[in-house]
């Protein structure tokens, strides 16, 4: 055995040699700044700082009357608000919970997973419900298609809801996914009264 | 096949050029004097077609991006200005739209072929996998060229695919806004999209270069599935015999391309494209381009939950997973004939599977509802089960017919059928 090649690989005594340290330490720093270099080439495409400061939009609630939906947009995508009719509230409080194929409320303004009532459908960022008012995201949650039923005369499916034309989701009053591909229910943005009648989302 | 140099500087200069950078003698090697199989039919053309289809498509695009502004208040108006105002400009999207459906026709008959006559088993399996990875790498480049118009379809259909991504679990609404560099499709799509549009096709140059060369180390595999035995008896010269008969099927192709472009530009594309792009409205139905409608009925097929992967998810994994077992294929397929002109099931079995592929690719095309997603349920089954059952299965149960001993002897005695099988002909080809 010759010593320049000892000196290479672990000491006899099988103890980590200065060399090794040298090269786990090397290695690690290369790591550490490869890492360091490709976050920012990643994280560019991430949201931009313009994009970002458009994330709120405020709504005049003033001029929809009962029965009707408006479409408005909200970090560029379509916001379903709806002012249900009493029958219309009836039938969305009237579902049970069994009856829903995603039994969670997806409502940005609640903390916790919360069953998907009705009221916990129409709840707003103070915690407070108003079942006249039903604020969605209106993205069908199978693959982000709007779906019909905003506008007076479109087809709103078979549970008086929305109904997604590119693969045949259902939802119900409540925004609730009742039949089809759609995994989930349509998504409510988190939303806080400004007054009685003025709305900001997001 | 790796065979020694045959090239013979003509010139001092080419001499001196040699001893420093022996390029003309690479293709030399290469592209004229490369011993190729001499039973090669017209199927095996379509290597050549899509060199030239990458070309032209690289080409009128590079032309486009002359024209084109990536930005969502003005792409749509772009795209009309080139059809209207600059000069041939209605000729350069034409032909590249067109010749991004081209592409695709050649790649989808070269990829058949190549199952068909089992060129993917050994010692060709890297050379098939890097097909692979330029097939996949079409998909992106065309997919993301098709939202450049920024169109209804191009709006919508961007949507649809990005949104496959949220299926990832926990991950995967991170990686869709990263992807959108947003909350919904936007300019930072476009922007990027049109970037890595640019991009990609030289990446599949540089693939292309990969596939060639892992072509050129066993050489080519032919119709009879035999190796070549005898380089004399069994191969020509690449050049004059292939560059003619390649140049004579790319004549034939760039017909069926002209007669699109000039007779039926559109016809291809959806009608929707033409208006542009609407946040707030969606298609009636969102259709993807026809290249795509196979695997867009195999996402739409998985209507159900498996287990705790949701139906949603379950589609993604079908659609990626039916592109992704193409890798495998090679270990998947047991049988040690390579060609399928030698194995009557196997040849049966692989008819029905390009049936069922037309079927997906018809039913893409559907609304998903009603008995469509049950055929598309069928012919998806069959799609997975031709590679994961069938295949596997087959090289242990099907008696394959005599092989010919020789590429030579097969192309100058075609034995009778019914005659007596040749001596020394086994169900296994001799190495």
């Amino acid at each position: 055995m010759t010593t320049e090649i000892s000196d290479a690989g672990p000491s006899e005594d099988g103890e980590p040699t200065r060399r090794d340290f040298i090269h786990i330490f090397a290695a690690v720093t290369a790591a550490a700044g490869a890492g360091a270099t490709i976050w920012p080439l990643v994280h560019q495409m991430n949201p931009d700082a313009s994009v970002l400061a458009l994330s709120t939009s405020e709504v005049d609630l003033s001029s929809v009357s009962v029965g009707q939906a408006i479409k408005v947009m909200w970090q560029g995508k379509p916001v379903f608000i709806r002012r249900r009719t009493e029958a219309e509230i009836a039938e969305g409080e009237a579902t049970p919970l069994g009856a829903l194929k995603d039994d969670v409320a997806r409502n940005d303004n609640l903390s916790d997973k919360v069953d998907a009532t009705d009221d916990a459908r129409v709840t707003a960022s103070d915690g407070q419900a108003r079942p006249e008012w039903l604020i969605v995201v209106g993205i069908c949650t199978h693959l982000g298609c709007i779906p019909l039923g905003t506008a007076s005369g479109e087809n709103r499916g078979d549970y008086n809801g929305w109904f997604c034309p590119c693969h045949g989701s259902h939802y119900d009053i409540a925004g609730r996914i009742r039949k089809g591909p759609a995994p989930e229910n349509l998504e409510i943005p988190p939303y806080e009264y400004l007054s009685d009648t003025v709305v900001k989302i997001g | 096949m790796s065979h020694p140099s045959t090239y013979k500087p003509a010139s001092g200069f080419e001499k001196w050029l040699d001893d420093r950078l022996p390029i003309v003698r690479l293709a030399h090697d290469s592209f004229v004097d490369f011993p190729t199989p001499k039973n090669l039919n017209y199927w095996y053309t379509f290597g050549g077609i899509l060199a030239i289809a990458l070309v032209i498509q690289i080409i009128t695009g590079v032309i486009l991006a002359m024209h084109y502004t990536p930005h969502t208040s003005m792409a749509f108006d772009s795209v009309e200005h080139i059809m209207r105002d600059v000069n041939y400009g209605w000729l350069m999207r034409y032909v590249h739209s067109n010749g991004a459906s081209m592409f695709f026709l050649a790649v989808y008959i070269h990829m058949f072929r190549g199952v068909y006559y089992g060129s993917y088993k050994e010692p060709r399996e890297v050379l098939w996998m890097l097909g692979v990875v330029i097939y996949l790498l079409m998909m992106a480049t065309a997919f993301m060229g098709y939202v450049l118009p920024w169109g209804q379809m191009s709006y919508w259909g961007a949507t649809v695919i990005t949104n496959l991504f949220s299926a990832i679990p926990l991950i995967g609404d991170d990686i869709r806004a990263l992807l959108w560099g947003g909350f919904s499709v936007d300019n930072p799509t476009l922007n990027r999209f049109y970037s890595l549009h640019y991009l990609l096709p030289f990446a599949i140059a540089g693939v292309v270069m990969l596939h060639i060369w892992a072509l050129h180390i066993p050489g080519n595999a032919n119709p009879t599935g035999v190796e070549v035995k005898d380089v004399k008896k069994d191969t020509v010269p690449f050049h004059p015999y292939y560059t003619v008969k390649d140049s004579f099927a790319i004549v034939l192709f760039l017909i069926l391309f002209a007669a699109f472009v000039f007779f039926n530009p559109d016809g291809l594309g959806h009608p929707d494209n033409y208006i542009e792009a609407n946040p707030l409205a969606t298609p009636a139905s969102i259709v993807p381009e026809w290249y795509y409608l196979p695997f867009y009925a195999i996402l739409r097929a998985i209507t159900f939950d498996i287990g705790p992967i949701s139906s949603k998810l379950g589609g993604v994994m079908a659609m990626f997973g039916s592109i992704l077992v193409l890798f495998v294929l090679p270990w998947l397929d047991t049988s040690k004939v390579r060609s399928m002109r030698y194995r009557p099931a196997a040849k049966m079995f692989f008819f029905i599977f390009i049936a069922a592929c037309l079927v997906l690719g018809y039913l893409g095309g559907k609304p998903a509802e009603g008995s469509y997603v049950l055929y598309a349920q069928i012919a998806t089954a069959y799609y997975f089960s031709f590679f994961l059952i069938i295949l596997p299965l087959l090289g242990f149960m099907e008696t394959p017919k005599p092989l010919p001993r020789s590429i030579s002897e097969s192309v100058l005695k075609t034995p009778k059928p019914g005659g007596a099988t040749p001596a020394g002909a086994q169900s296994a080809p001799a190495q």
